[in-house]
């Protein structure tokens, strides 16, 4: 059983200018100790897809379509107070964008890990930072933590405070929207593997990462799943994706990544990058969002979507290699 | 090939004072030196507090030093009194910053950004050459003139910034993180303009940023900065085969990569 199966989802915002289509037929699962990145340039939908998928959906934004399922429970068709409820904290937990600055300047460590697990569970004070210090030093971070304000705290240890707070009560499914995306590098790898461990140790027992860094979701994603105007145009193993990109996108948003290693001199920045800019969502081109920049494309891409189309695990959504 | 120095920065030490009854001195910069060659690109790489944007600054001339000299073609750039010096050598040495938002008054229409620049070089505004610059940066006049820079999305606005240095050609540009707020496939585009500038008008130019891939593929050379110091500097390829400083070490290790993959994770 998936912990997390979406079919179909389609959420839009309704705005005075037109609906966003920023969730457009997106289907995925999410297996037991699977470590899923979901990659994509900034307005391709993936944060909006993080609170659908939790069904944090509140106006403006509406689903449209879809069902989704939560550790086999539907929950497309049950209300956001319902799901917070029952599920959020418990059996799904989100560490959202900008997280960093949600920690009160006023209020110790151990006081907003209280507010938090409390806003999902009944549970004592006593016991909560009982467990808050037990998950601290699991992790091998120093409880005296628990004790400091944020001002007090570097933004590493910050960040890891919150990715604490969102999982102490065990949830299975994890959610990290850019978790690191405010921090150095070597801070960056702290959290990284602290988000490893918690799932090691089965605290969690699968995670989305959602980041704009490929290089990122390389080093601790097992499967990889690349959004472009708001729809999935390509699924698979991490190292299959990288080394066989099948989708033109994706082969562009690899060859623009620039890391310190030869590969990526030799490879150059012109072999193939990407022309133009993404395109608006309240207008999407039609066919295929991509084929204004696309160097494939063909006249079927200008009025017919692809799907996503599997062949064994991997999955693209791309008239090149549907038959 | 002394000649060919166009920019000499020498022992450049700052040190912010903070604190109003007990002072505290913070030692931002610590005697940093180093030279840039005509169109070589020179990247300044750190983390965050590691002194890198103060040496931008000192060298835009918008901070004083507290000690140390910056030599521009020979001439000590705080010896320049004068509007008209400061004016020529604003145009010569010209600054893209992080944010182009910023650099942006958002009640103007962007226009006026591109008129500033004939401003900068006191002749009359020349239509033909803003759109010329467009061009080169591959954006269309009737894209983004007449616009709002809230109109404009973040890639378009930074290659607009450096539209303004089609029209200048400045004889160094200092680009304090030029790309960390746009998109890869966008950032692509936007590094390559970097080169052009280079490769057709020798332009040397000085890349802050914390983004050693970046630094990586552009730089003829790459200075790393910790803590207000320079501790290793070398060509790209030789700083990222064997670094030697226990500083960029462990900033390679840090760092994603997208072919290796981190060992012990």
């Amino acid at each position: 059983m998936s912990l997390l199966k979406a079919e179909g989802l389609r959420a839009y915002y309704n705005s005075p200018i037109g609906q966003v289509k920023a969730v457009e037929d997106i289907s995925l699962s999410v297996e037991e100790d699977d470590f899923i990145g979901i990659a994509g340039e900034s307005g391709c939908g993936k944060s909006t897809l993080a609170n659908v998928l939790m069904m944090n959906i509140r106006p403006p934004l509406k689903l449209y379509g879809g069902r989704l399922f939560l550790n086999g429970e539907e929950i497309s068709d049950k209300s956001r107070d319902y799901v917070k409820e029952k599920f959020w904290g418990t059996v799904i937990s989100i560490v959202p964008q900008a997280a960093l600055n949600s920690l009160m300047p006023t209020k110790r460590t151990k006081e907003f890990i209280i507010d938090v697990v409390q806003a999902h569970k009944k549970i004592s004070e006593k016991e909560i930072i009982e467990m808050a210090k037990n998950k601290f030093i699991e992790l091998g971070l120093s409880p005296s933590v628990l004790d400091l304000y944020p001002h007090e705290l570097s933004g590493g240890m910050r960040q890891r405070v919150i990715i604490v707070a969102s999982t102490i009560l065990n949830p299975k499914v994890l959610i990290a929207d850019e978790p690191t995306s405010a921090l150095d590098v070597s801070t960056q790898k702290q959290v990284l593997k602290m988000m490893l461990d918690l799932q090691r140790k089965q605290s969690i027992r699968s995670t989305i990462l959602i980041t704009h860094d490929i290089a990122i979701q390389r080093q601790v994603c097992n499967k990889l799943i690349v959004m472009y105007a708001g729809r999935i145009v390509e699924y698979g193993n991490v190292d299959d994706v990288l080394y066989n990109p099948k989708h033109p996108y994706t082969k562009g948003l690899i060859n623009s990544v620039l890391t310190p290693e030869p590969e990526v001199r030799r490879r150059g920045l012109m072999a193939l990058f990407i022309p133009g800019e993404p395109p608006n969502l309240v207008n999407p081109p039609p066919g295929c969002s991509f084929h204004p920049r696309c160097p494939f494309a063909m006249p079927r891409c200008k009025s017919e979507t692809p799907g996503l189309t599997y062949s064994g695990d991997r999955a693209v959504a791309c008239w090149l290699y549907i038959l | 090939m002394l000649s060919s120095i166009i920019l000499k920065v020498e022992d450049l030490t700052k040190v912010y004072e903070t604190g109003l009854f007990k002072k505290k001195y913070i030692t931002a910069v610590d005697k940093v030196s180093f030279n840039v060659s005509r169109g070589e690109i020179v990247s300044l790489v750190g983390e965050s507090g590691s002194g890198k944007t103060t040496v931008a600054k000192i060298i835009l001339r918008l901070l004083p030093p507290t000690s140390g000299r910056v030599f521009y073609n020979g001439e000590d750039i705080w010896e320049k009194k004068s509007i008209e010096d400061l004016k020529k050598y604003w145009r010569e040495v010209h600054a893209v910053f992080q944010d182009p938002f910023a650099s942006f008054n958002p009640v103007y229409k962007i226009d006026r950004v591109l008129e500033q620049a004939f401003n900068l070089m006191g002749t009359p505004v020349d239509e033909n050459a803003i759109k010329e610059a467009l061009k080169e940066v591959a954006l269309l006049p009737s894209e983004v003139l007449g616009k709002y820079p809230h109109e404009l999305s973040g890639g378009q606005r930074q290659r607009l910034m450096i539209a303004r240095c089609f029209l200048l050609k400045p004889k160094l540009i200092l680009a304090d993180e030029p790309v960390s707020m746009v998109d890869a496939s966008t950032r692509a585009s936007i590094v390559n303009l970097f080169l052009r500038l280079r490769d057709e008008y020798k332009t040397s130019i000085i890349f802050i940023t914390h983004d050693l891939g970046l630094a990586y593929f552009v730089s003829d050379r790459i200075l790393i900065m910790y803590k207000g110091r320079i501790v290793e500097e070398g060509s790209p390829d030789e700083l990222i085969s064997s670094p030697k400083d226990a500083y960029t070490r462990s900033l390679l290790e840090s760092v994603p990569l997208l072919y290796g993959k981190w060992a012990g994770f």
